[in-house]
């Protein structure tokens, strides 16, 4: 039977031949929490009185989401999680190393490997041809201590992406633009699948972009096929040797095909309240902004730091502008680049690596009634910390110009020729 | 989980995010439920969780529970009292956890059920019944394994029983 990229890695991880609507049970290549679900996932197994872990090596607690703390509750959560990984030999990636996807991208996930994370973006993982997905505590708690899950493994849509993509506009754009299309569960359940000529142009940091937010269109895993982009990837990162070709089969069952010729794209903004409600930026431009924020695991790579000093060199933000690299290693890149002096001599901040103001503890919460167009992957209602701001979504491009502007703002007018 | 669950609807519109439930600027109160169980859904109806009486229902529309994957969404939802989420259908990882905590969700349009209606559920017979308006509707049961989990009273219990996945 011919499988899709889903069917195959679990099948090669499994050991069986799985196809989409089965159960299966599969062992686990990676399990890790963020400090905000670590918690609970761990008082789960004291209540089952576990104290051992399959793989400790092979888990990983971030502390990213709060990090550095703003409350006592919160460092009492910290020191909890500490001790715990101290007792089973896990791993801690502690305050400063950065928001737990990127450094799982730069350190741990390899093609072929089945990760569960107790964060819903663990799917970014899906750039390498791993089955990544994000999971609940309780899942991923037993998860890591049996170093197995089950899975009924997913059907597939196929995305095509097709063709050259225009100036300023970013895998960013891509993938709002097909959320906006099939909507903010147009997946639901499904493993998205990312081809075609111009996935294959795609560089890794821009895979990572997609793969991240293809459970905002409620999929369950976002793959492309491993390939000599993977491998360069993996090798700047002293990782080649995890470098293992994964692809469908040409002849795979999908349950939808669905194309995006890139050509016909321009920068996309996601509007307040919901991921789906895309526009082109030129339908919502000169909207006031209050804060624009750079960072997080959809877009706080050093290829975004480098799109925003590039846009604020010789030139002064009218928004107050928060950039929060995604990790210590993307920090020392940026400041050995000489971006770090030109985000602050435009009049910007630069924050500690971490999730920062994306999920609403610390780092930017909004005012009442203020608007904020961030580069993060999610516009709910209260998700930075105030019910009642407004958040807009777009890349890194458009965030930048529109930091400098004050409102929102089409880079190809910011440049003009 | 043999027994009728009984109580009142509370209506709620479609994507309701794990951040309307459960949001982030009550991180703090992650490690002490009873107290984020108070707030539950606060910033869709903030009235829900100082009105509501234990045994009712929260019925939703498309794609509840969409978001964070945080499970702290639907154990406060039981821990509030709430018998199950009625909605349409549900994002993925919320479906799980529910299950994976022992609470009911149940798929089925809920246009037919108004707020304040009386609703009686029969879970293993997949039947809900509409007492106020006399009205009966039937749901597809859940996958077999997550009648399984949930039948044992949550995965944490499935493992205690069995010492594995047993599934
Ligand atoms: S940066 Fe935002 S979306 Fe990414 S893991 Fe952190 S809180 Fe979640």
């Amino acid at each position: 039977m011919p499988q899709t990229l889903a069917e195959k890695i679990l099948s090669l991880a499994s050991g069986k031949n799985l196809k989409a609507g089965q159960t299966a049970i599969v062992p686990l290549s990676l399990a890790y929490f963020q400090d905000g679900t670590g918690p609970l996932g761990l008082r789960q197994l004291e209540k089952l009185n576990i104290k051992k872990l399959a793989n400790p090596e092979k888990s990983i607690f971030f502390i990213d989401h709060s990090a550095p703390s703003p409350r006592k509750e919160l460092s009492n959560d910290h020191m909890f999680i500490r001790d715990f990984a101290k007792s089973t030999g896990a791993i801690v990636h502690d305050v400063g190393d950065g928001v737990c996807h990127q450094i799982a991208a730069e350190s741990y996930v390899r093609p072929g490997d089945v990760v569960i994370g107790g964060d819903s973006h663990t799917c970014t993982g899906g750039a390498f041809a791993a089955f990544a997905t994000g999971m609940g505590s309780t899942d991923v708690a037993i998860g890591m201590a049996l170093g197995k899950t089950w899975f009924r493994v997913p059907e597939t849509i196929k995305v095509e992406l097709k063709g050259y993509i225009p100036r300023f506009v970013t895998s960013k754009d891509i993938i709002l633009h097909l959320i906006g299309l099939i909507g903010a569960d147009g997946a639901t359940y499904k493993s998205l699948e990312f081809c075609g000529d111009f996935a294959e142009k795609l560089p890794m940091p821009e895979r990572l972009t997609i793969s991240n937010m293809a459970v905002e269109a409620g999929a369950k895993v976002g793959l492309f096929a491993s390939d000599n982009k993977t491998k360069q990837y993996l090798a700047k990162y002293g990782r080649e040797n995890d470098y293992k070709e994964i692809s469908s089969d040409p002849d795979a069952y999908y349950e939808q095909v669905i194309t995006i010729e890139v050509d016909k794209l321009t920068p996309v903004v996601a509007c307040p309240h919901t991921v789906d409600n895309t526009k082109p930026v030129s339908q919502v431009k000169n909207i006031k902004i209050d804060q624009v924020f750079i960072g997080t695991c959809t877009n706080g790579r050093i290829e975004d730091l480098r799109y925003a000093a590039c846009v604020f060199k010789d030139r002064k933000v009218k928004a107050r502008t928060i950039i929060t690299p995604a990790s210590r290693d993307v920090f020392i890149q940026a400041s050995k680049e000489g971006l770090i002096e030109t985000i602050l001599k435009a009049g910007a901040t630069i924050m500690t690596p971490g999730c920062g103001a994306c999920v609403g503890v610390h780092g930017g919460i909004l005012g009442d009634d203020e608007n904020c167009l961030a580069t993060q992957n999610r516009n709910f209602q209260g998700r930075m910390g105030n019910p009642k701001g407004n958040i807009y979504l777009s890349s890194p491009i458009v965030a930048a110009c529109s930091a400098i502007t004050g409102v929102i703002t089409d880079p190809d007018e910011f440049f003009g020729n | 989980m043999s027994n009728i669950l009984k109580g009142k609807a509370w209506k709620f519109g479609d994507d309701i995010s794990t951040d309307h439930i459960a949001p982030g600027r009550l991180f703090h109160l992650r490690s002490n439920l009873p107290e984020l169980a108070k707030h539950v859904l606060e910033d869709a109806d903030p009235d829900f969780a100082s009105k509501m009486s234990s045994g009712d229902f929260v019925i939703g529309g498309n794609n509840f529970g969409l978001g964070s994957s945080r499970e702290h969404a639907p154990t406060i939802i039981k821990l509030a009292g709430v018998s199950a989420v009625i909605a349409k259908s549900f994002a993925r990882i919320f479906y799980r956890n529910a299950i994976n905590v022992g609470l009911p969700v149940i798929i089925l349009d809920t246009d037919k059920i108004d707020a304040t209606d009386e609703l009686e559920l029969e879970l293993e017979n997949g039947i809900l019944k509409n007492l106020s308006k006399n009205e009966e509707y039937n749901f597809p049961p859940l996958p077999r394994v997550m009648t399984q989990i949930l039948s044992d009273g949550g995965l944490v219990e499935h493992i205690k029983k069995y010492g594995d996945f047993n599934i």
